[in-house]
């Protein structure tokens, strides 16, 4: 602000301008207007949340387990992401076991998932596993690659597992991925609960609330 | 409730002769010799959480059967209603609805058709179309008629309406008396007298207008779920912006003093 | 943009650190120098000069709240109307967005009529500021076809038949009315192909327009310099210095006065908004609450109250070619103005009584015509709307003849001001 006195000569500051005054009245106008912003903000910014309806279709899905045989791989979605469900077989299980050193993170330490899975099925029970099925590299969904065995794409001693093709990224039965691969953390495992005997319920972590 | 609000804020308006205009569905022409029940009021309370739920049951039990209010979430009625969610499955959602899901009715479309000619309108907004006392008044004044063959009944608000009055065995059945005035230009006029009860219902008159009012107060909720959020917010934001306007109005003096 | 060295304040030394660095590349100083500290506006202007910077606060608060709507509506036939509700219902804070939208909209020509108004009383459109007033009419006309469309895009009963309505009254152009109707709406009736088109005007064609034309509207008031509620000149009185005796820099002064001005109008902003932001139906009508309808129009029809003076003049001529005629004169009439006035005198503070009386019938025609347009068109009504729609142009028509010689009140040579 320049000295007004200078202005024009409809322009006479008066001797006895308090010039304190001024300079709090201006503060207190600019603070007040300026919190007022920050108040008038808060809408905008909060409107781009994921809407009521967006919240109310990422309610937690439900999938009937009576349905999944031995060995398969089903796919369902929560909240826009794939999730895979495997009902894993004891030999699946057991392909688990000393791998650990060809893994980059077999305790899962870097990796997501609930403190339940936190463990090296990565699961509830050894029977079901539940991933997020997005590759944790780039994004990409990986493919199922169950069968044990040698091949070009997944080379030797492969014990089953997911593989991506986008950057071929590797992971095992549990989700945990393999040395060699771009990913560097674990398959993530949302979090999920078992209602009664046959019904799994993504995306809460008990499942009294839900149905 | 909308109102009273309205009336003490016109009055802070600049332009007061263009407010004279009267608003836009107040139009229902109160003809020559308009009987008191044009001016009926429903006088609810948005705030007014039990009547809500009461009026939520209401609409479960006599209008969801043919209406649906396909922009309500079950989720979001619970919560605004503060109705737990069993509670909310238990009595108020069909059986295998999910929580996510609208308020939509059962009745299948073609069938709705073939019963009543129409399908029975969405209410979602009903009352923002039409006035909440537009709805209550609807509900208060279906007398019978025999002349309609199909329901029985006709409407003082809405003349010719195709709905049955399904309230009928809560409020009984009621006559309307009406004579014959001269109109314009010497045909004839029917004009409303009053009602006769030929039948009372389960609830007597101070018990039905109890239910309508929580019925239309539901419906008044429904058309606009934000509006109790929205004038419990705005208080506080007329009070900033007057302290804003203090504030600033010294400034204004402070440097005014220049100005000669 | 002229150099720094030019500015009115002449050079002042180079400053150190970012904000020397930067007035070297970009005249920042210069230009807040130029537009506020030395630009001189008269110092007794009243309360009828807040509502130009009200509009540019309104202008701003729609483009932002304009912006955010778009984020979630969703032309067309199927999914507009829904969207409007899932603005209103599912998005976080959606409807406050959405009142302050369709408020803003009301109150935008609340604040630009006022601010004509205020043209009228101090003779602002007199030489040598006809410019000034040409590009202001073209910003409201802007501002007309921005709110139409706008009002179009709930898709809600009222908008399908409004926008019915107004495309027909091209179909009233002899000859190639038909054809441009069609043009216009893009199918056989209002449709989907006429929404989005609508859209893509109301959200991006219209609203360029606007920012240009305001723009030019700023700059031309700074080329002539504010009037005043004197309608003196302050340039033609400089002090010893060159600058206006009458003149004071726009900041402090008015930036500070501009600021309670900005105060009290959010204050009433924000009542409507949070109370009463369907105003009993006048800023958001009930019948638009239901679906666009293209097989029942609402019982009574009647545009928004902004722009009802020009229908109650449309309606009121029995025949139909020559009621879209007036209407159309009835708005463009305005931009004549400056050439129909030809008194020498501005304000109103020293005309003669016959220009009071004639600007106070023109003021009531226009309430009154307003207020006819939200009517039914019937019975005593129509009849009301032929009178004052003949008063309404008569003051534009008798206006050389009236004006005409003027001998009013003397006009001081140094503007009327009451120190604080």
């Amino acid at each position: 602000m320049t000295d007004p006195g200078h202005a024009s000569a409809a322009i006479a500051v008066a001797q006895d301008v308090d010039d304190s005054r001024r300079r709090f009245l201006t503060l207190a106008t600019a603070a007040t207007g300026a919190v007022g912003v920050v108040f008038a903000a808060v809408p905008f910014v909060a409107s781009w949340k994921p809407s009521e309806r967006a919240r109310a279709l990422g309610a937690p899905t439900e999938v009937d387990l009576a349905q999944i045989e031995p060995g398969q791989l089903i796919v369902t979605s929560w909240r826009k992401q794939p999730i895979y469900i495997v009902r894993r077989t004891p030999e699946m299980v057991a392909s688990l076991a000393g791998i650990a050193g060809r893994l980059k993170d077999p305790e899962s330490r870097a990796s997501r998932q609930p403190a339940y899975a936190d463990n090296v099925m990565r699961s509830r029970t050894e029977e079901f596993l539940v991933l997020i099925g997005t590759c944790t590299h780039l994004g990409c969904l990986p493919k199922a690659r169950f069968t044990p065995g040698t091949s070009a794409e997944l080379g030797a001693n492969w014990p089953g597992g997911f593989f991506c093709p986008c950057h071929g990224s590797r992971f095992d039965m549990a989700g945990r991925v393999f040395d060699g691969s771009p990913a560097s953390v674990n398959l993530v495992v949302p979090p999920y609960a078992f209602a009664g005997q046959r019904m799994l319920v993504i995306g809460v972590d008990d499942a009294k609330g839900a149905a | 409730m909308r109102t009273d609000l309205m009336h003490g804020l016109k009055a802070l308006l600049i332009l007061g002769a263009l407010l004279a205009a009267p608003g836009g569905f107040a139009a229902g022409a109160a003809g020559p010799g308009a009987t008191d029940w044009q001016k009926w009021t429903a006088g609810n309370k948005v705030t007014d959480i039990p009547s809500l739920q009461r009026g939520a049951a209401h609409f479960v039990n006599y209008c969801s059967g043919c209406h649906s209010l396909k922009y309500v979430r079950w989720s979001r009625l619970g919560e605004d209603l503060r109705i737990p969610e069993g509670e909310l499955r238990k009595s108020l959602m069909p059986a295998g609805t999910k929580p996510a899901s609208y308020v939509i009715s059962s009745m299948p479309r073609a069938d709705a058709e073939g019963w009543f000619g129409i399908v029975p309108p969405d209410l979602s907004l009903i009352v923002r179309a039409r006035s909440v006392d537009y709805v209550y008044r609807f509900l208060k004044t279906f007398y019978v008629d025999p002349a309609k063959p199909l329901t029985g009944v006709d409407n003082l608000t809405l003349p010719g309406t195709a709905m049955p009055h399904v309230l009928s065995d809560l409020e009984g059945l009621k006559l309307a008396a009406f004579r014959s005035v001269g109109g314009e230009g010497g045909a004839p006029v029917k004009q409303f007298v009053k009602f006769e009860t030929i039948a009372p219902g389960r609830l007597n008159a101070e018990q039905y207008d109890a239910f309508v009012r929580d019925l239309v107060n539901f419906l008044d909720y429904a058309s606009e779920p934000a509006q109790a959020a929205r004038r419990s917010l705005g208080i506080w934001v007329v009070l900033f912006l007057l302290v804003f306007t203090g504030i600033s109005w010294f400034l204004y003096k402070e440097y005014w003093k220049d100005v000669h | 943009m002229p150099p720094v060295a030019n500015s009115p304040g002449g050079a002042s030394p180079p400053k150190p650190g970012f904000m020397g660095w930067l007035n070297k590349r970009l005249p920042v100083d210069a230009f807040v120098r130029s537009q506020l500290l030395e630009y001189f506006a008269p110092k007794n202007f009243n309360i009828w000069y807040f509502f130009g910077s009200l509009a540019l606060l309104v202008l701003v608060m729609q483009l932002v709240t304009g912006i955010y709507l778009t984020m979630f509506y969703k032309p067309g036939e199927a999914t507009a109307f829904d969207s409007v509700e899932f603005i209103m219902r599912e998005v976080d804070w959606g409807w406050l967005i959405r009142y302050l939208h369709s408020t803003g909209a009301s109150f935008f020509f609340v604040v630009v009529y006022l601010h004509m108004f205020r043209a009228m009383l101090y003779g602002s459109y007199k030489s040598p500021r006809e410019l000034l007033w040409v590009i202001g009419m073209l910003i409201y006309l802007a501002l007309m076809a921005e709110a139409f469309f706008g009002y179009v895009l709930p898709w809600g009963n009222m908008s399908f038949w409004g926008a019915q309505v107004i495309v027909n009254l091209f179909g009233t152009i002899p000859g190639i009315g038909p054809g441009l109707v069609e043009w216009i709406r893009g199918d056989y009736g209002i449709a989907d192909a006429t929404l989005n088109r609508f859209f893509a005007l109301h959200v991006a064609a219209v609203p360029l327009a606007l920012l240009l034309l305001v723009v030019l509207h700023l700059v031309a008031l700074r080329q002539t310099g504010s009037n005043n509620p004197d309608g003196i000149e302050i340039k033609e009185h400089p002090g010893p210095d060159g600058r206006p005796v009458d003149g004071i820099p726009f900041h402090p002064y008015y930036t500070v006065k501009d600021v309670f001005g900005v105060g009290v109008f959010l204050t009433i902003f924000a009542l409507v908004v949070f109370f009463a932001p369907t105003l009993g139906g006048l800023f958001l009508e009930g019948p638009n609450f239901e679906p666009a309808n293209p097989l029942s129009t609402p019982a009574h029809i009647a545009p928004v109250w902004y722009f009802t003076p020009y229908y109650a003049i449309l309606r009121a001529v029995p025949d139909q070619r020559m009621g879209a005629l007036l209407m159309a004169l009835s708005v463009a009439v305005f931009l004549f103005l400056p050439w129909l006035d030809r008194s020498k005198i501005k304000s109103i503070r020293y005309r003669p009584l016959r220009y009071r009386i004639a600007l106070t019938l023109f003021v009531i025609a226009f309430l009154v015509l307003m207020y006819l347009g939200l009517q039914p068109a019937e019975g005593v009504y129509v009849i009301l709307a032929r009178i004052f729609t003949v008063i309404y142009f008569a003051f534009f028509v008798f206006m050389p003849f009236y004006t005409r010689n003027e001998r009013g009140r003397p006009v001081p040579s140094r503007v009327t001001y009451h120190a604080h």
